[in-house]
């Protein structure tokens, strides 16, 4: 069965430009048309016109939740950083057995297989006023009568979205970092450098796009996430996903749902693209 | 930095400044420390779940009160539970063959073909790595809605093959490019077709990729909440089941749930890394 | 003992169970170009580190200049290393890559860039200051590393295996540019290669390394005519080895007698042997001293010779045959040849001291 190229090109092709087109392209865009469209309650009506827009700078809340929403994911992807750096490191570059190294990468990926919502959970029933962290403290005898400071709060947010996302973290800087050759440290030792210079110098230069790359997928993980608000986050936790969640339910206002998802949509693609031109600056380097 | 030696080294054989030797040893208790807190943060969770689904207390606090596996016996006996789970499965097993269906020969594209449109393909295909599964699943709602289609088990296949499509094309795509492009050429020119050329030369190159990417997928649509929330119709799987759940209140039979779905990942892991291990595994490459 | 600018002191470096360099002492001279030569494990490359300081000496002590370095960290020691795989920084420009050494010692910006253009010229690149590595050419990669390694005037340069990434072409090329670097800028150079032609060719003096331990030290030629022992003979340069015991002053090559020079053959040898190129090919019945019959099985052309595989019967020998003499042509396979060999170009061995 020789089919000409063409057709052969057709065939490989088809199925996955239909399902993209489709699934994918022509979604996006009757959301994006959605959202010039009005609410008639209990329906909506094509329209063309910013109500929607107006409405969402108009009513503060949502620039409130959508800054907080930034707030909080900008905190996760600064704390996955800092947990996940060093313990890249050390794997790179002071654990010298491959076997170990493996199973050490492997213990931080791991939970990525862990359902996500049951990682949250657990957080909840740690953080609660009658939870464990409360009962462990009072049986401790730190405190008198359980506090309701851990959960429902950002805090509690920060944390878990951390504790989920940090995998996320992990693998692209341990990925930069195990691509460094272990000549240029030798080298930058070898003209004189110490090891914090030869760190600074050296090492987190060239780390760098792998840093981006973590705080790029934790900061849009965390950015969109709408499950770890209902179970830890509060009132004051709420994210923006959990407001568009609400208009289209609750509140049935699908336009304005549109309109805000549009809007978290342009951010999220805004930070990828900033990340992918670091990207690319960085290419080459190593060839 | 100079290459540390974490391996004991026989002392006696050392005539080395003690000053040196002892700046080691702390720098290497450190990152031990270091180290172990992050596991620590990782998984005293994962422990304090599948702990209390063995407290015979129906609040989740400290101290544990007793043993029992009561917790696992309700879990038998709850049929709607036993309904989700078999939904989930009927979905992440669909949406898994789906995304895979169409995924690889996506990869194939990327890799080998050029085609007018392929830089908005690329993108779109990998947009939903980084994209908040919220607005493919509202994006799909409202497409549903606008074609009459009813929503059902069904369409959180089709939002779940669509979500995993990038998972997919990451993995089999990161594969083929590290497939030397003679192969298939050596493979042609000994007389083979195109198909041919796929399934005998092609494939089997590619295959643990495959079903790696199938591995995850299939966990990732099992645990998928973002568009199953918004493409659902009647019909609950099991993480929305045991979200609804959790909404009415914490006890301790979710925790038995869990339990259950640590043994079953750590059972997919093993799997996962028995199938990279026949691989030359980039993370486990040897440092001089 | 003034002019030894490195001693390494009963040196040893064991990975586990696996013995690196085992008791290893050496003295290299100021100014001198030594080659540490061996085969891939031999230990020469983990010597060469621990004179860098990028691996810690199991036991033994490294003397540098007369102060004891052992325990100092490379970047305390005056010595420096030319990568094998060049390792320039990649986020650096060529320019930022050869001064980093002298804005770590602090050097006023002014002297560095004056010394980095200096260095530049010197290695002929002068107007890549402002590249990146990934733009340069191989060749020009290494000289930037080069560069970099030699503008502090370190105390000793240590080359790593400095041109097994080039391609043939450019690799001599290299070998005469560095000869004449060695020259001109008059530092110690320590180089590790197991290219025994690129050891004989660029060096003052070569130490021969097999199994961590150090089997013969001396100058090139020294090396080549009197090979310590049959594993030398046969890895620097080609040799006909064939054991045999020494009877009335001959010994027997694969089954015929060769008249050697009894002064000249060491206590005790059980192996013989003679380079291709110190035997004369006779065509045809020829009849002279010292021959061995054969007919040839092979005539491998290297153009300026011809290297031709006589069979003994018992064995097979090499034979150079310049081409130069072979005015008749090249012997044809299965011709009837002699080999003659003169008794004083016979060299002989203890075979125990190769095991």
């Amino acid at each position: 069965m020789n089919l000409p190229p063409r057709i052969r090109k057709a065939l490989v092709l088809s199925p996955p430009l239909i399902w993209v087109v489709l699934f994918m392209f022509v979604p996006y865009t009757i959301l994006f048309v959605f959202s010039f469209w009005v609410q008639q309650y209990p329906t909506f009506a094509p329209a063309f016109q910013m109500g929607n827009y107006v409405e969402l700078f108009r009513d503060p809340q949502y620039l409130q939740t959508l800054g907080r929403t930034i707030k909080i994911a900008a905190l996760v992807s600064v704390f996955s950083l800092l947990l996940a750096y060093p313990y890249a490191y050390f794997l790179v570059f002071k654990v010298r057995r491959p076997g170990i190294r493996l199973a050490l990468y492997m213990a931080v990926v791991a939970p990525l297989w862990v359902s996500y919502l049951l990682r949250a959970y657990t957080w909840k029933t740690i953080l609660g006023t009658t939870g464990i962290l409360n009962s462990f403290l009072i049986s401790t005898g730190i405190l008198t009568e359980p506090s309701p400071v851990f959960l429902y709060n950002q805090v509690a947010m920060v944390l878990t979205l951390t504790y989920v996302f940090i995998p996320f973290m992990v693998m692209p800087i341990y990925a930069a970092l195990e691509k460094i050759p272990p000549s240029l440290l030798e080298a930058s030792a070898d003209l004189g450098m110490g090891r914090t210079a030869s760190f600074v110098r050296i090492t987190f230069p060239l780390s760098l796009t792998g840093v981006v790359a973590g705080f790029t997928m934790t900061f849009c993980l965390a950015f969109g996430d709408f499950i770890a608000a209902y179970l830890v986050g509060g009132p004051d936790g709420m994210m923006i996903s959990n407001v568009i969640a609400t208009q289209f339910g609750a509140s049935l206002n699908w336009p304005l749902g549109s309109a805000l998802a549009l809007v978290m949509l342009m951010i999220v693609l805004t930070i990828i693209s900033a990340s992918d031109r670091f990207e690319r600056l960085g290419q080459g380097k190593f060839a | 930095m100079t290459v540390q030696d974490l391996a004991p080294v026989n002392a006696t054989t050392l005539p080395k400044s003690s000053a040196r030797r002892l700046s080691r040893l702390v720098d290497r208790w450190v990152w031990i420390g270091i180290a172990s807190l992050i596991l620590a943060f990782l998984y005293i969770p994962i422990a304090v779940l599948v702990a209390y689904s063995f407290n015979d207390s129906r609040s989740l606090s400290w101290p544990m009160s007793g043993f029992t596996l009561d917790w696992y016996r309700k879990l038998a006996e709850n049929e709607q539970l036993i309904v989700a789970v078999q939904n989930s499965l009927y979905v992440a097993v669909s949406a898994t063959f789906l995304t895979l269906v169409i995924g690889v020969p996506a990869a194939l594209a990327l890799d080998r073909l050029s085609f007018p449109g392929k830089g908005v393909f690329r993108k779109l295909v990998l947009l939903p790595i980084a994209l908040p599964g919220i607005i493919s699943g509202i994006s799909m709602l409202i497409l549903f809605r606008l074609i009459g289609f009813g929503l059902s088990l069904e369409t959180v296949i089709i939002g779940h093959a669509t979500a995993l499509l990038a998972v997919v094309v990451t993995q089999v795509y990161a594969r083929l490019q590290r497939l030397p492009k003679s192969l298939e050429e050596a493979s042609a020119d000994l007389g083979a077709s195109g198909l041919q050329t796929f399934f005998m030369v092609t494939l089997p190159n590619i295959k643990t990729a495959v079903i790696g990417a199938g591995i995850l997928s299939f966990t990732l649509s099992f645990d998928e909440i973002p568009v199953t929330f918004f493409l659902t119709g009647r019909d609950n799987t099991l993480p929305m089941y045991i979200w609804s759940t959790m909404r009415r209140g914490l006890t301790p039979e979710i925790n038995a749930v869990g339990a259950l779905i640590v043994a079953a990942s750590i059972l997919l892991i093993f799997i996962s890394v028995q199938l990279q291990r026949k691989q030359t595994i980039p993370a486990a490459k040897s440092r001089p | 003992m003034m002019s030894d600018i490195i001693r390494l002191d009963r040196l040893s470096k064991h990975f586990g169970s696996v013995i690196g360099v085992d008791d290893v002492s050496l003295n290299v001279r100021k100014g001198e170009f030594l080659t540490l030569l061996g085969p891939s494990g031999c230990g020469k490359s983990t010597l060469l580190r621990m004179i860098g300081g990028f691996e810690d000496p199991t036991a033994g002590r490294v003397w540098l200049d007369g102060e004891d370095v052992t325990d100092l960290s490379p970047n305390r020691r005056a010595v420096n290393m030319l990568f094998q795989d060049y390792a320039l920084f990649p986020h650096m420009t060529v320019g930022r890559n050869v001064g980093y050494g002298l804005k770590v010692a602090g050097v006023p910006r002014r002297e560095v860039e004056a010394k980095v253009r200096d260095v530049l010229d010197l290695v002929g690149l002068g107007d890549k200051i402002n590249a990146a590595p990934h733009e340069l050419s191989g060749g020009q990669r290494q000289r930037v590393a080069l560069a970099r390694a030699i503008v502090r005037r370190p105390k000793v340069l240590l080359l790593d295996e400095p041109l097994s990434a080039l391609d043939a072409n450019l690799r001599e090329a290299m070998q005469v540019e560095l000869r004449h670097l060695h020259q001109k800028v008059g530092l110690t150079f320590i180089m590790v290669t197991h290219d025994q032609t690129e050891a004989l060719t660029m060096s003052d003096r070569v130490v021969v390394m097999r199994n961590g331990q150090i089997v013969q030290d001396g100058a090139p030629q020294s090396l080549y005519d009197m090979p310590a022992n049959p594993y030398i003979a046969d890895f620097i340069g080609t040799t006909n080895l064939f054991s045999s015991r020494l009877v009335d002053g001959r010994v027997a090559c694969h089954g015929q007698p060769l008249r050697v020079n009894p002064t000249k053959i060491r206590q005790g040898a059980d192996t013989f042997g003679f380079r291709p190129e110190k035997a004369r090919l006779h065509r045809g019945d020829a009849q002279a001293d010292n021959l061995l019959r054969g007919t040839v099985c092979e005539v491998l052309y290297h153009g300026s010779i011809a290297r031709i595989i006589v069979d003994l019967t018992g064995g097979t020998v090499l034979v150079d045959l310049p081409i130069s003499d072979a005015s008749a042509g090249l012997p044809a396979i299965g011709e009837l040849v002699a080999v003659e060999i003169e008794p004083h170009k016979i060299m002989s061995f203890v075979a125990e001291a190769a095991a």
